[in-house]
């Protein structure tokens, strides 16, 4: 399958992210930001770093690009589309996603190894994982905090969308002693079709051993296979 | 009495603002041509207890000086100041 | 008529240009003529020390500068090593010291950006920063306003632009309350076809000026580096540079695309003394000379004089040179990027630095005079005499058990955890981060090979304090050992010289010492300097700092799954002591804690039994003999055992008994316990392998002897410390938070 990486300025996930790809083995294509060609990708990824600095706020600039448009129209069609970190922060902006994300409780970026459970799968991205789940995935950001009002706090809760939650590393709560200081302790979300994930953790970090986990690699997998078909959550079932 | 002051905190015109240049850049994308340049600030408001207002306005140039702007890169101004409750003057 | 006569410049003038009487006069002799206004501020700036290298350019010359491995040593914008699979390394380490003085936050984040700067100039695409962090004491409140604001800046900087930040030091002295030291070193990789130089040639090529808008950022900034802070300091505050990350970010993408293509002649970022000090070197280094038309270079501010915009220090610009046929196509390149670009100048045939303002020329000056013809200066004085050590070391009789000793340490600023730094630092972006920080050396892994590069900077001024030269090659063989410590074998250096003021005699003399025990320590380690920096003038209203030397060290190693790391790791694994026992406390840790003088003579040091143990561990990790591998540094083999312990998160339990004379915390236990004797690893093994390490040990005539073994959840070292790991994880992991 072709995964799509959007390349903003400021973006540096990218080649982190061809390369988790790659080593899934499958194809990356990169996506400059001012065009609008999508170049048959299955699923798009939105990779983190400081689009246009993240100056203002963070993906505020990037949500207007050419690129965008597109993705917008492939997400309003049941495509796929990935937003790490920084790409969380933009679908939020550009309300493909609800809520917004601030700056992190303490004040101060944090990179650290953090634990997730995964808390539905029925979605392309998670698909592959079981329930209950505890993936180790790091974090680095300084704009990370989960915000939203309570009456969409309850949506996604009721509505099953929270895609990730920050637990100890056994998946017991850790009851607002996340790395962000989160609502709920929201890590990622999907929207309401469940095509679109957003997320501020890592996972294109988390894919080999060598580097200390490779438990980012089953959403990549689990992309994979649901794009084939042969996956428990077919996209064709969500449109 | 208890005033409201407002304070605008801003890099001093010589110094470089990449944020300012950003948002410039982004609104000539979005078609504003005719911006020709930002500077971003910092909007702060406060509630100062005082006698009057030329004391409420020491003390918040004090605060200034020593902790609301960097004075290395930043200027700031102090915007209106009213009251906000207490004996009327 | 007589050059005396011509030279006519006031006092306050050649202050404000930094530049001597002598200086002066020699300038007016060497060009026949008075200088105009512009010519002489071109002139300070560029024989300003910073720039110059006029006290530190007869020392340097001694230094190892070349080896099999090497591919460009000092005097491009950084140096460059081979590390196999067609690859270079190239690095340098930078000082930024006094911006970070006047504004922390800026003054870091700019030093950050321009050590970036000199790595992708040379077509490599940087993979590793690290930072060499120096305060006042902690609990100070301006030290640590500095410290948060230099933390905060360097990861402002790095975090955005999406280069991870891997390791460093961070020390904490009272020689440093005026003067912090902030020293970056950047790591690139190239391949060896697109290493990029910094050498203009061909009379009539373009020059192109790309990135910022000039503004009026550090007019002066490298004579501000070069003289002495005082009060007036603060007045002069216009110096400080604010860094844009992200047009940086920009700045390296469009350039790593354009290196290795022939469109490139040369590549040369901005820096000290702006457009000023990067024209001239281009054309310097090429042989022939340079015209700069001032009026084309785009401006953020207006009214800005030919002066203002040949010194400006606005930061994310740099300079390439090209034929006038490419210049079009080049352009288009950085557009893609909404990179701005102006053609600024051409390349002369003769060796002229030639400055226009329009149709008015404005400068002419001979380039060789300008760039190379700052009078050298030698030793202000004879080497002055220095009191005798004193005979009994400076430790006070000790009221605390070892076990208060040892928790003392761990929990001190300078031994403490420095995760709560860290980790406000991306030290994982680029995929690549095998070895995180908080163990000897990082290890990062060079992307479509195996190969790893460890990288570790030190220096520990109470060493050089008490004696440059034996201080010198004490860091040499300290940033050697963090980088063995992983399998790693040392391939090359940079350093970063911090003095206070050379003018006194007991600096430079200090200076001189320093240099001759970095050259004397690689000579013996066989590991060329190929790049470094120097920054003087570490010294405010006539208080310097102790003189700091930096090494910042890269080892490659073939397959980074073969690596080592610090941290104990099995139940069961024995301990042992790779070299000498002593007992050597002057300089060490438990000094400053037990009284806080810094007296006597450093640990003593053998560089050839120095360099059998780097052998002997490096074969000991490639066999597969060893479990974890730690240098036994400050605060001795006890907080390198606890060290081990913390990384490991298990217990061990030593015994002391055959080193010392185990007789509780009198001062020949604390020696054992606490001295710092150099040349020396804490490893952990399983027992089958005890046998051919004693083997090993033997063939390399280097010392080891078992020491107990791991396991349990305390820290214990027979009939001297039983403390719980929970504790030291405690004490350690707080050293650096603020107690309010």
């Amino acid at each position: 399958m072709k995964f799509g990486i959007a390349v903003f300025p400021g973006t540096w996930s990218d080649r982190d992210c061809k390369h988790a790809v790659e080593l899934a083995g499958h194809e990356a294509v990169m996506l400059w930001h001012k065009d609008r060609d999508l170049k048959g990708s299955d699923c798009v990824i939105l990779p983190g770093g400081f689009s246009y600095g993240d100056y203002l706020r963070a993906g505020a600039v990037a949500r207007f690009a050419p690129l965008m448009e597109s993705v917008t129209e492939f997400a309003s069609a049941g495509g796929l589309v990935w937003g790490i970190c920084n790409g969380f922060q933009i679908l939020c902006e550009a309300h493909l996603l609800p809520g917004a994300l601030t700056r992190n409780s303490s004040l101060e970026f944090r990179c650290a190894p953090t634990w997730l459970r995964v808390e539905t799968g029925d979605n392309a991205f998670t698909a592959g994982c079981a329930r209950g789940e505890v993936l180790q995935i790091p974090v680095s950001h300084g704009e990370g905090r989960y915000v939203a009002d309570e009456e969409t706090l309850d949506m996604l809760e009721r509505e099953q969308r929270v895609a990730f939650r920050y637990v100890r590393r056994d998946g017991s709560v850790v009851e607002g002693d996340t790395p962000n200081g989160s609502m709920h302790d929201i890590a990622g979300i999907v929207n309401e079709r469940r095509n679109v994930l957003g997320m501020m953790p890592h996972p294109e970090r988390a894919c080999e051993p060598l580097l200390g986990s490779s438990d980012g690699m089953q959403l990549f997998s689990s992309v994979a296979k649901a794009v084939s078909g042969n996956g428990v959550m077919p996209v064709a079932a969500v449109s | 009495m208890t005033f409201a002051v407002e304070v605008v905190v801003v890099l001093k015109p010589v110094v470089n603002d990449p944020q300012g240049l950003v948002v410039r850049d982004g609104l000539h994308r979005l078609g504003f041509p005719g911006v020709r340049s930002v500077r971003v600030g910092k909007h702060l408001e406060l509630e100062v207890e005082g006698d009057d207002e030329a004391e409420v306005r020491a003390q918040v140039e004090a605060m200034c000086e020593q902790l609301l702007r960097n004075t290395v890169i930043e200027d700031s101004r102090i915007g209106s100041v009213s009251t906000l409750s207490g004996k009327a003057l | 008529m007589t050059s005396v006569e011509l030279a006519v410049a006031s006092d306050s003038e050649l202050a404000e240009v930094a530049l001597t009487r002598a200086e002066y006069v020699h300038l007016v002799e060497s060009l026949g003529r008075e200088p105009n206004r512009l010519e002489l501020g071109i002139v300070g700036a560029l024989w300003s020390e910073h720039c110059s290298y006029k006290t530190s350019k007869p020392l340097l010359g001694t230094l190892p500068t070349k080896g099999p491995s090497v591919l460009q040593g000092p005097g491009e914008n950084a140096g460059a090593v081979d590390i196999g699979n067609g690859l270079a390394c190239v690095f340098k380490i930078e000082s930024h010291n006094h911006p970070s003085a006047i504004e922390p936050y800026q003054g870091a984040a700019t030093g950050v950006g321009g050590i970036l700067r000199d790595i992708f100039t040379m077509g490599a695409r940087p993979i590793a920063l690290l930072d060499s962090l120096r305060f006042g004491p902690l609990d100070e409140p301006h030290q640590r306003h500095l410290f948060d604001g230099v933390v905060a800046g360097i990861g402002g900087y790095g975090n955005c632009i999406g280069v991870p930040t891997v390791g460093g030091e961070l020390y904490f002295d009272k020689s440093y309350r005026t003067n912090c030291l902030v020293n970056a070193m950047c790591v690139g990789v190239v391949h060896h076809g697109k290493l990029t130089r910094a050498t203009a040639s061909g009379a009539g090529n373009l020059v192109l000026l790309v990135g910022a808008d000039t503004g009026r950022d550090g007019i002066h900034g490298a004579s501000f580096a070069s003289v002495v802070l005082d009060a007036d300091s603060a007045a002069r505050r216009p110096a400080v540079q604010v860094g844009n990350p992200f047009l940086e970010k920009c700045l390296m993408e469009a350039c790593l695309e354009l290196a290795g293509d022939p469109r490139v002649i040369a590549m040369q970022d901005l820096g000290a003394a702006g457009l000023c000090g990067s024209t001239a070197e281009l054309a310097h280094r090429g042989g022939c000379g340079i015209e700069v038309d001032v009026a084309r270079a785009s401006r953020r501010e207006t009214g800005m004089t030919p002066y203002e915009v040949m010194l400006s220090e606005s930061q994310e610009r740099m300079l390439i040179v090209a034929r006038p046929g490419d210049v079009r196509s080049l352009q288009e390149v950085f557009e893609r990027w909404d990179l701005h670009s102006d053609v600024i100048a051409v390349i002369l045939p003769d060796q002229r630095f030639v400055v226009r303002d329009g149709a008015e020329q404005v400068c002419d000056l001979p380039l060789d005079l300008l760039v190379d013809g700052a009078p050298l200066r030698g030793a202000p004085g004879p080497r002055p005499e220095r009191p005798q050590p004193p005979v009994a070391t400076g430790v006070p009789a000790p009221t605390w058990t070892s076990d208060e000793a040892l928790l003392a340490l761990m929990g001190s600023p300078n031994l403490g955890s420095r995760s709560s730094v860290y980790r406000r630092y991306d030290h994982q972006v680029g995929d690549a981060t095998v070895i995180l920080p908080g163990g000897d050396a990082a290890l990062v892994r060079v992307e479509g090979t195996t190969l790893g590069l460890a990288l570790a900077t030190d220096g520990n001024s109470r060493y050089t304090a008490l004696d440059a030269r034996q201080g010198a090659m004490i860091a040499v063989c300290e940033a050697a050992r963090n980088v063995v410590a992983t399998g790693a074998r040392p391939a090359a250096v940079t350093n970063c010289l911090n003095f206070a003021n050379p003018e006194h005699a007991d600096v430079w003399w200090d200076l001189h010492d320093a240099i001759e025990g970095i050259g004397d320590a690689c000579r013996a380690l066989e590991i060329p300097v190929v790049s470094g920096n120097v920054s003087l003038y570490n010294d405010t209203g006539g208080t310097g700092i102790d003189p700091t030397v930096v090494i910042g060290m890269v080892g490659v190693i073939d397959d980074v799954a073969r690596r080592c790391t610090a941290g104990f790791r099995d139940e069961g694994d024995l301990v042992g002591l790779v070299g000498p026992v002593a007992s050597e406390l002057d300089g060490s840790e438990y000094q400053r804690l037990a009284g806080g003088v810094n007296a006597g003579t450093p640990p003593g040091l053998d560089i050839d039994l120095e360099r059998r143990v780097h052998a002997f561990v490096l074969e000991a990790i490639e066999a597969g003999l060893l479990h974890s591998a730690h240098d036994c540094a400050e605060g001795g083999l006890a907080v390198a055992i606890a060290e081990s312990c913390l990384l490991g998160d298990i217990g061990a339990w030593v015994g002391i008994d055959e080193l010392g004379d185990g007789e509780g915390l009198i001062n020949g236990a604390a020696g054992i316990l606490f001295g710092e004797s150099q040349s020396r690893f804490v490893i952990s093994f399983a027992r089958e392998a005890l046998v051919r390490l004693h083997e090993l040990a033997g063939r390399h005539s280097v010392p080891f002897r078992g020491l107990g073994s791991v396991g349990g959840e305390r820290v214990g070292v027979t009939r001297c410390i039983d403390v719980s790991l929970a504790d030291v994880r405690r004490v350690h992991g707080g050293a650096l938070i603020e107690r309010e």
